[in-house]
């Protein structure tokens, strides 16, 4: 089996915002939660790098660890799911997220921030896979379709990775040893507890 | 119009053909390049600042940080260090207990009831206590809820019923605050009188209060002991709404690291909270017989008053408070 992985190769990406957009509209994400964002490190200066953040769908995830309601599970491919209809809006994954991947549908005064929504790796939730309860609260499960995460799927310079981790890993490498330079592997040694070695 | 001779015009066309062939930029590079000898690495940001922050372009500024590994210590704590500590007090205080009633028992009423009676808390200061109260036992089984309830209840309702039951938990903790609040505020401004230590609290201690050995020792309105439970309440409920309130309005004036540690504080004062008010409720009802009417029905035998608040009853009889026993149907007793 698998184990799915995001890989954002930051010497690559061009902070074009294209895969936040993908994502908001392949999901139709309402405004204001965005599973998906671009961040630039060093903005207009010499070594300037964006990076891509979402979910990374982490080994071992302290979301699902701090969960006071067990709502999080780890689907056969390493995907961090959860269940809508379990979570009572408590706020504590974002809290524990090493990512800040959670969000939530309203600011949360008394406690009423609403079911959490996170990328989901396009892979949907709980629900019977392509059903349309699934779609309406998770998204679209192109897992299930047979395809890969919209967002690297249609990435214009391949900057971010989306895929079996081994498989992403050796691309990166093998860029990486051709051009001569790389910035890491943002975010694997937290998430994964391991890092690509090149 | 002089003429150029051909070489010169020679010459300049060299110099524009090299000029047009060659970019500038070309030119002035180093012959290697290195484009990350200047770019950040994520490792070493990493290790140098804990976090990695950068620009985006959402309105949501939280999402500018993209690395925050300091969830993982939050995590250790909530999971692993949270527990032991709120298993060792809250079991270890009713450990403690059950061993301190199996040793010593209730603590008797040793001259039995005099029948006469007068009262200990009037109706606003019962008011108060048991609003407090109600509001306390509330926060504490929902608040409880969150850190060990799916250990302890999840397996066995299962996962829709405990939602269900946690959801309204959530709401229930959160708005059950505000009367618990006011209660602590109340508590504090109806009672600070008597409770500044006194000489008195100090002979006290040394006899033990009367709890741990058999002695009377004099004490006024509130002893030693419950002016600590007094001033605990006060402090700890202070810190418990402070730290709620935050974790209320999350991201207003504090950042993630802040709401870490708001919890931890909330989650760490509230076990502790806890665990003090079961030795409280065990001295008001099974630890000390005719302690719980002083609360329940506001007055207290004569008697009760003398072993533990002897001070305070000689206050009360100066001033002419004690009450006669109602004689059975009015009717005078024999004279015999």
């Amino acid at each position: 089996m698998a184990r799915m992985k995001f890989l954002c190769d930051a010497d690559r990406c061009i902070e074009c915002n294209a895969c936040v957009t993908a994502c908001k509209n392949e999901h139709e994400v309402p405004w204001g939660i965005n599973r998906r964002r671009v961040v630039t490190i060093n903005d207009g200066k010499p070594g300037e790098r964006s990076v891509s953040m979402a979910c990374m769908h982490c080994t071992d995830a302290p979301c699902a660890a701090v969960c006071p309601v067990s709502c999080f599970y780890t689907t056969a491919d390493g995907v961090v799911l959860h269940s809508k209809d379990l979570c009572i809006g408590c706020g504590y994954c974002f809290y524990a997220c090493p990512f800040g991947a959670p969000q939530y549908p309203r600011v949360g005064n008394f406690g009423s921030r609403g079911k959490m929504d996170k990328c989901t790796f396009c892979a949907g939730g709980p629900e019977a896979d392509l059903s349309q309860s699934e779609y309406e609260k998770y998204g679209s499960n192109r897992l299930a379709e047979g395809k890969l995460p919209l967002c690297a799927e249609m990435c214009s310079t391949k900057s971010l990775l989306a895929g079996d981790g081994e498989i992403i890993a050796q691309i990166f490498k093998e860029r990486v040893i051709k051009r001569g330079y790389s910035s890491g592997a943002w975010g694997w040694q937290t998430a994964y507890k391991e890092t690509v070695a090149i | 119009m002089k003429y150029l001779p051909m070489r010169v015009m020679l010459a300049a066309w060299a110099v524009c053909l090299v000029a047009v062939l060659c970019p500038p930029g070309l030119a002035q590079q180093p012959s290697s390049v290195n484009p990350t000898a200047q770019s950040v690495k994520e490792q070493e940001l990493l290790k140098e600042l804990r976090k990695i922050e950068g620009r985006g372009s959402i309105p949501d500024t939280k999402s500018y940080v993209i690395q925050q590994p300091a969830g993982r210590d939050w995590r250790q704590f909530h999971e692993v260090t949270l527990h032991w500590i709120g298993g060792i007090a809250i079991l270890g205080m009713l450990v403690v207990l059950v061993a301190f009633y199996l040793v010593r028992g209730m603590v008797r009423l040793e001259s039995g009831r005099s029948g006469r009676t007068l009262v200990r808390f009037n109706a606003f200061e019962r008011f108060v206590h048991w609003m407090t109260a109600v509001c306390f036992i509330t926060l504490a089984i929902t608040g409880l809820n969150i850190t060990f309830g799916k250990e302890l209840l999840l397996p066995y309702i299962g996962p829709q019923a405990f939602t269900e039951w946690s959801q309204w938990a959530k709401y229930a903790h959160n708005y059950v605050s505000f009367p618990f609040t006011l209660g602590v505020v109340l508590i504090f401004l109806t009672w600070i009188a008597w409770n500044f230590p006194t000489p008195t609290d100090v002979r006290w201690m040394r006899q033990g209060g009367g709890i741990v050995g058999h002695a009377h020792p004099p004490a006024r309105r509130f002893n030693a002991g419950q002016k600590m439970i007094y001033w605990l309440v006060v402090l700890i409920g202070g810190t418990m709404a402070l730290s709620g309130y935050i974790l209320m309005f999350p991201f207003y004036e504090t950042d993630i690291s802040q709401m870490q540690t708001a919890q931890m504080v909330h989650a760490i004062a509230g076990v502790i909270f806890v665990a003090i008010m079961l030795a409280h409720i065990y001295i008001g009802t099974i630890g000390m017989e005719g302690a719980f009417e002083a609360m329940g029905s506001g007055r207290v035998d004569v008697n009760w008053a003398r072993e533990h608040h002897s001070l305070w009853l000689e206050k009360q009889i100066a001033k002419g408070r004690i009450e006669e026993p109602p004689t059975p149907q009015g009717k005078p007793a024999p004279a015999e």
